[in-house]
């Protein structure tokens, strides 16, 4: 079981591996994950599902090398195992239709974007993309984000490709002819990325008054609601992204917290990568 | 006859403290023949009154006394699947022991010694079994599924197996064994021996089925769908509680059950050899004071680290068993008793620096039957901190419930059941944590049992 038919690179570090996994496949749903485990020493990460196809029992997950689980993920090759896959995980994306929906992946969020893009498209939304990267060799899944959207925008930091800033830059613009128009009650945003990006786009959604969704990648151990290891503050509340998430309103999310908590491990990731350099 | 109670030698504590090795030591075979002549042999045993899966104690006993290893082995499987695992974190004290009728000289039995060693070194436990061995598709009987692989999964998915069900147990975890695996540390518990525990279960037939989350990967309408035609949840309380005060979410601050899982199910004390890491100062603090509470502070200690207990009642509350209490003591473990937490402080980099308390005083006694803990004005002092732990309880895991409406649960999030064990949903069925709250290991075991037979009725009268 779990073993990776299929490995493409998509971009600088960034890369795509379907693996079999039937009985993850049979129920996921846009906006869910799983943990994935390397080997049984190994270390629980939650990824995204990028796609699922039920009939063949797979399910296509996308990654950026940052640590050292991933990096390790990356070495991985067609035809090798995964130790263990669970899923799927966390509540899927209400995907009911609103009338606009912009949609924003920034990076590898790009990744998670997608298979949101299309659930809203398929429930008859509007759906307006607005994906970025740091440069042109770390975009990703442009093709696939322009047959689900009516409208894509691409932008980049350095200008390399698509439009040069940042994708908070075209989501103003979007939704000052969005409130032009008297639209903004019929209006969704979805964000996913890296958390400066998800904190930036709350903060320009916030003034139009735009229901403003963002998924959130806190750390997870279980990723089952058990170690609560992934809270988070929703509206002064304490929140657990694996179960109550990962989808949350932008507005209420306290984001300076969330990347507080992202970075307690920091060391300890960096140690894990200095001694246990991942080459096969 | 001899009369001195024989106890298991310890690992001297300035030598435990230093490794993750159990720290209980079992009997040689001197002590269990020992202290196995000194049980009377009571026509009318009080001990098995005692037993919430009602072993036939003196008849084990009797059987080590006789040097018959794997026949008193044998005797406990009649009734208890997980003998190994019981004699080392049963509370006999509460229990069997009590019941002694010894126990009134101050001498009870060692009963859970004599448990261990019958378990552990009775070796060829296994090959007993192998004969039964039948894989799913052998069987023509009806499919049970069992969910979790806790305690009370494990006993219900055995005795069910044995009855000639076809059983799948289902785990979200990548090891079976729940709290057995992710909560007792190694020095209490060896992993080693939960998985021997679990390879008998497998023996018998059960298929072990792990990454799936039920709720999730399956629901339990799915389950039925795929032809089981009961179904026995045993997810236990995995939600862990928080004291609901400022700088709760700050990092440096763990549940319990992170604090645990990280430690004893990733391993993270070898880390970087084990991947998981854990991230932890020298001083630190742990919240709580039951068997989960000391369970962290003694792994702190066993991390080099100065830990502190607080609670906010005093000494003679401590749910925590007393053995382990003395143990922790011996390690060198700190208690700050009669103390509430009101705030944890952050420094500049926004790590835990202290944590502001006050001193509580007990008043009158509350509906546990425990003194109620009240606050004495104007006492508020603080505790220098670099971790804290909180352990004040974990609740049932909601997710089963939320995915299943129809399954009525308790305001204290317990799923309902009657005295069949049976939910509001037909041929459902629940026990252990998940309809009392947390509780022992052994209950949970004993709630396994019984809902086992009252699966099987079930299954019988609903062909």
């Amino acid at each position: 079981m779990y073993r990776i038919i299929k490995k493409e690179i998509l971009a600088d570090s960034v890369k795509r591996i379907i693996v079999e996994a039937p009985l993850v496949s049979v129920n996921a749903k846009a906006g869910q994950f799983v943990v994935v485990m390397i080997e049984e020493s190994g270390e629980r990460i939650p990824l995204t599902l990028a796609d699922t196809d039920k009939s063949k029992g797979l399910i296509s997950l996308i990654f950026q090398e940052v640590g050292f689980t991933t990096k390790k993920l990356g070495l991985l090759n067609e035809g090798d195992t995964l130790f263990a896959v669970l899923g799927p995980l966390g509540k899927p994306t209400h995907s009911e239709k609103v009338g606009t929906v912009i949609c924003i992946g920034g990076g590898v969020g790009i990744a998670e974007v997608y298979p949101v893009s299309r659930a809203f498209k398929e429930a008859g939304n509007h759906v307006i993309g607005i994906i970025g990267a740091r440069s042109k060799e770390l975009l990703i899944l442009e093709e696939e984000m322009k047959k689900v959207c009516e409208e894509l925008f691409v932008t980049t930091d350095d200008g390399s490709y698509g439009r040069k800033g940042f994708v908070t830059d075209v989501l103003k613009e979007q939704l000052d002819k969005i409130a032009n128009a008297k639209d903004t009650n019929n209006c969704l945003v979805y964000a996913i990325g890296p958390v400066p990006m998800m904190a930036r786009v709350a903060d320009v959604t916030r003034p139009y008054n735009v229901k403003t969704v963002v998924s959130l990648n806190p750390i997870m151990v279980d990723a089952t609601g058990m170690c609560g290891s992934c809270r988070v503050t929703v509206a002064g509340e304490t929140k657990f992204g694996c179960v109550d998430g990962p989808e949350f309103d932008a507005h209420q999310v306290d984001f300076k917290e969330l990347t507080e908590r992202l970075s307690f491990f920091k060391q300890q990731e960096q140690e894990c990568l200095n001694k246990n350099c991942p080459r096969k | 006859m001899e009369q001195n109670r024989q106890e298991v030698k310890q690992q001297p504590p300035q030598e435990r403290i230093k490794n993750f090795f159990e720290v209980s030591l079992g009997f040689t075979e001197e002590q269990a023949l020992a202290e196995a002549k000194r049980c009377l042999q009571c026509k009318n045993p009080a001990c098995v009154k005692g037993c919430p899966v009602e072993i036939d104690i003196p008849a084990f006993i009797k059987l080590i006394k006789d040097k018959k290893i794997k026949e008193s082995l044998s005797k406990i499987k009649e009734k208890n699947n997980l003998p190994a695992i019981c004699g080392r974190v049963c509370p006999q004290e509460e229990q069997c022991e009590v019941a002694c009728i010894l126990s009134k000289k101050n001498i009870p039995i060692n009963i859970g010694a004599l448990e261990r060693y019958a378990s552990d070194f009775a070796d060829e436990k296994l090959s007993d079994n192998k004969k039964k061995v039948k894989s799913a598709e052998d069987t023509q009987s009806a499919k049970v599924a069992v969910v979790g692989s806790g305690p009370a999964g494990l006993t219900a998915a055995a005795d069910l197996v044995k009855m000639g069900y076809s059983v799948a147990l289902f785990e979200s975890l990548h090891l079976a064994g729940g709290v057995l695996s992710y909560g007792i540390p190694e020095f209490r518990l060896p992993k080693k021996i939960v998985f021997g525990e679990v390879e008998y279960i497998k023996s018998l037939g059960v298929d072990i089925q792990t990454n799936v989350l039920i709720g999730k990967t399956f629901t339990l309408k799915d389950l039925f769908k795929q032809g089981f035609k009961a179904i026995f949840i045993g997810v236990g309380a995995g939600l862990p509680q928080f004291l609901n005060i400022p700088g709760e979410n700050a990092p440096g601050v763990y549940s319990a059950n992170e604090f645990l899982t990280r430690i004893n199910l990733m391993k993270a004390y070898k880390f970087p050899q084990a991947i998981t890491p854990i991230h932890i100062g020298n001083k630190i603090v742990v919240v709580g004071a039951g068997n989960v509470a000391f369970d962290c502070a003694r792994v702190a200690i066993r991390l080099g680290k100065d830990v502190t207990l607080v609670y906010r009642r005093s000494e003679t509350e401590m749910p925590a068993r007393e053995d382990e209490i003395e143990n922790a003591k011996a390690e060198g473990l700190k208690f700050q008793l009669l103390t509430q937490p009101k705030e944890i402080i952050l420094d500049k980099n926004r790590m835990p620096s202290a944590m502001r308390c006050s001193r509580m005083e007990l008043g009158k006694p509350d509906s546990s039957g425990r003194r109620r803990p009240v606050e004495i004005p104007n006492s508020e002092f603080e505790i220098p901190v670099d971790n804290v732990i909180v352990a004040i309880g974990q609740r049932p895991n909601p997710l089963i419930y939320k995915s299943t409406p129809e399954l009525k649960t308790n305001p204290e999030g317990t799923i309902c059941v009657d005295e069949n064990y049976m939910t509001t949903i037909p041929g459902v069925f629940a026990g252990g944590d998940i309809t009392t709250g947390a509780d022992t290991v052994i209950s949970a075991m004993g709630a396994g049992k019984k809902a086992a037979r009252a699966v099987d009725n079930y299954i019988k009268t609903h062909k």
